[in-house]
């Protein structure tokens, strides 16, 4: 195992009922940088990250072969605790989704989940929540209002929030859905600078719509289609010098 | 060149805003062209419609005028200490005797021990159904808990009789098959279906974004219900269990038939007692209208009124109550 590679695809396939979604799809996803996932609506982009995960099999009806070995580990495999590998890989959503209970709670809900609650003093808690939320710059915004509902702040704060309540199960990758879609311009730009400075801790993985986004905020770049991958490379050369003939229709606004 | 299928994607802003302009003036010139009639025709139906909404209000308030007018003329007279205060209740001798004491523990016993045994068979059933069953095991489900809805409380009562009130018998010490126990589990089995469908309701009407964001961060399923579930859906489970109060308070004929029908304060869960409820069904026939007794029958019935308004709007409270909290 190479530990310069943080998700490691091998082959994998997968199927939602008879419907092949993804087709022989091998990848190598470097730790400490950003990697956006990239192509037109249903290429597959958002099943593969929802496969690092395995929220995907939600579902019910998804089925799967090949590998994908995060930190030495085949996800796939029967022995594997999804909680664990949940806890690893964290995830932000399309649409900031804090849970229906204090900002407070969102943000140890996770370790909540994952530690003996005897660990768990009201320092320890609190001592945590502080953390997380410097870490997203939301601390000075909310601290006077820690026990009010989540729900209850602008979808910018929320998306923070949700960024903050996986930092406290220290997770080795986060894998993101669109992450500022629901944002306004200003709420793109502070939630793109947070995702900046979090690369230096964590592996992100982005699946983006915004070609400009993609091209300012990502190191490197996977383009997908039809559940395939057409190219992975560094950002500056898929926008730049486009290896496939596809890629540079795509990045030029041709399709998609 | 062979693009693929995925490239039709739907356009970012889907309608123009010029046409959605042009559309406004469209639709309204037909209203305009209408005239007077078209006026009046909507007066009608407003004022229609209006009336369907205050009519709940009325009823409630004839409710109330009748049922109180009934119990008037012995309101002056009665004696409200004997009346709350005391458990003889013998309306048919010499001297009549209205205490309605037992009567009233019985019914609150009886509901209380019933709901006890229903809200967590219900809620449980209620997340069963809504997040661990596949989709045709749900549909079975709920086709079984209708029609377990639909079932007459006649029947219940004689489901209580005959095959409840034998066990009862046997396992469970009870001398007599009519008694608190056996009332209680018909009434929580009536219940039953409609707290399911009332919660199964609330649970799916929550977003399924907060499942995803549960599950994603590494919860389990029943963390999941008990965490985020409970609480988004808490004002539907909380109307459901009222409902289901509701019904086991104010439940005539199934208690009728299994409670046994003795008027005194239950000690164990297999006495037998009896309910405001059936007291009014099982005397009204004999009662004559204008008497005493018969204006006590009514009186039993304000006392109903009152209870499950109490319960409504308590009710009522701790939903505020709680949304006050969520929100301080």
């Amino acid at each position: 195992m190479n530990s310069s590679i943080s998700i490691d695809v091998r082959d994998f396939n997968l199927w939602y009922g008879d419907f092949q979604a993804l087709h022989h799809v091998s990848v190598e996803i470097k730790p400490g940088i950003i990697t956006s996932l990239i192509g037109p609506s249903g290429c597959g982009k958002t099943t593969l990250l929802r496969s690092f995960n395995r929220i995907n099999e939600r579902y019910g009806n998804v089925r799967t072969t090949g590998r994908i070995t995060i930190l030495g580990k085949n996800i796939l495999d029967e022995d594997v605790s999804v909680a664990s590998l949940r806890k690893r890989t964290g995830m932000v959503f399309q649409r900031p989704n804090p849970l229906p209970i204090s900002v407070y709670e969102n943000v140890i809900f996770g370790i909540k989940s994952h530690t003996p609650s005897s660990q768990l003093g009201r320092r320890v808690l609190d001592e945590a929540v502080e953390t997380a939320l410097r870490e997203v710059s939301l601390w000075e915004d909310v601290k006077d209002r820690l026990k009010s509902r989540a729900t209850e702040l602008t979808l910018e704060q929320q998306q923070k929030l949700c960024i903050a309540r996986l930092l406290p199960l220290k997770p080795d990758i986060i894998l993101m859905d669109e992450p500022c879609s629901a944002l306004d311009a200003a709420g793109i730009e502070r939630i793109e600078e947070l995702i900046g400075e979090l690369k230096r801790t964590f592996t992100i993985v982005m699946v983006t719509h915004n070609m400009a986004q993609a091209r300012r905020a990502s190191d490197e770049c996977i383009f997908m289609l039809m559940g395939e991958i057409i190219e992975h490379s560094a950002t500056v050369e898929l926008f730049g010098s486009p290896k496939h003939e596809k890629t540079g229709m795509y990045i030029e606004g041709r399709y998609g | 060149m062979s693009l693929p299928p995925a490239a039709a994607e739907p356009p970012g802003g889907a309608v123009p805003t010029g046409d959605g302009n042009g559309g406004g003036v469209v639709g309204r010139v037909p209203a305009r062209r209408g005239g007077r009639a078209m006026f009046r025709g909507e007066w009608v139906i407003e004022f229609l419609i209006r009336l369907c909404g205050w009519s709940s209000i009325i009823c409630v308030a004839a409710i109330f005028y009748f049922i109180i007018q009934e119990a008037a003329p012995v309101l002056p007279t009665m004696d409200w200490g004997e009346f709350f205060g005391s458990v003889i209740w013998r309306p048919t001798s010499a001297v009549p005797r209205y205490g309605a004491l037992a009567l009233i523990v019985g019914n609150l016993a009886v509901a209380i021990v019933a709901m006890a045994m229903a809200v967590p068979l219900g809620l449980g059933a209620a997340v069963y159904i809504s997040e661990f069953a596949g989709p045709r095991v749900r549909e079975t489900m709920k086709i079984a808990i209708e029609v377990l809805a639909a079932v007459p409380s006649i029947v219940w009562g004689f489901i209580g009789l005959t095959i409840i009130s034998p066990l009862l018998i046997r396992y469970a010490g009870a001398e007599l098959g009519g008694n608190l126990l056996n009332g209680a589990v018909i009434l929580a089995l009536m219940s039953v279906p409609l707290i399911v469908s009332i919660s199964e309701d609330a649970l799916r009407a929550v977003p399924d974004s907060y499942r995803e964001a549960a599950m994603a961060l590494g919860a389990n399923k029943w963390e999941m219900v008990r965490r985020v579930l409970f609480p988004a859906a808490r004002n539907g489970l909380l109307a459901a269990c009222m409902l289901g109060v509701g019904r086991a308070v104010g439940e005539t004929m199934a208690v009728l038939l299994a409670t046994g029908n003795v008027v005194q304060i239950p000690h164990s869960f297999v006495d037998p007692i009896k309910t405001l409820t059936a007291t009014i069904a099982a005397e009204m026939g004999e009662a004559t209208p204008g008497q005493p007794h018969y204006q006590v029958l009514f009186l039993i019935g304000i006392l109903l009124l009152v209870i499950t308004c109490a319960i409504n709007v308590i009710a009522d409270f701790i939903i505020k109550g709680a949304k006050a909290k969520a929100n301080a």
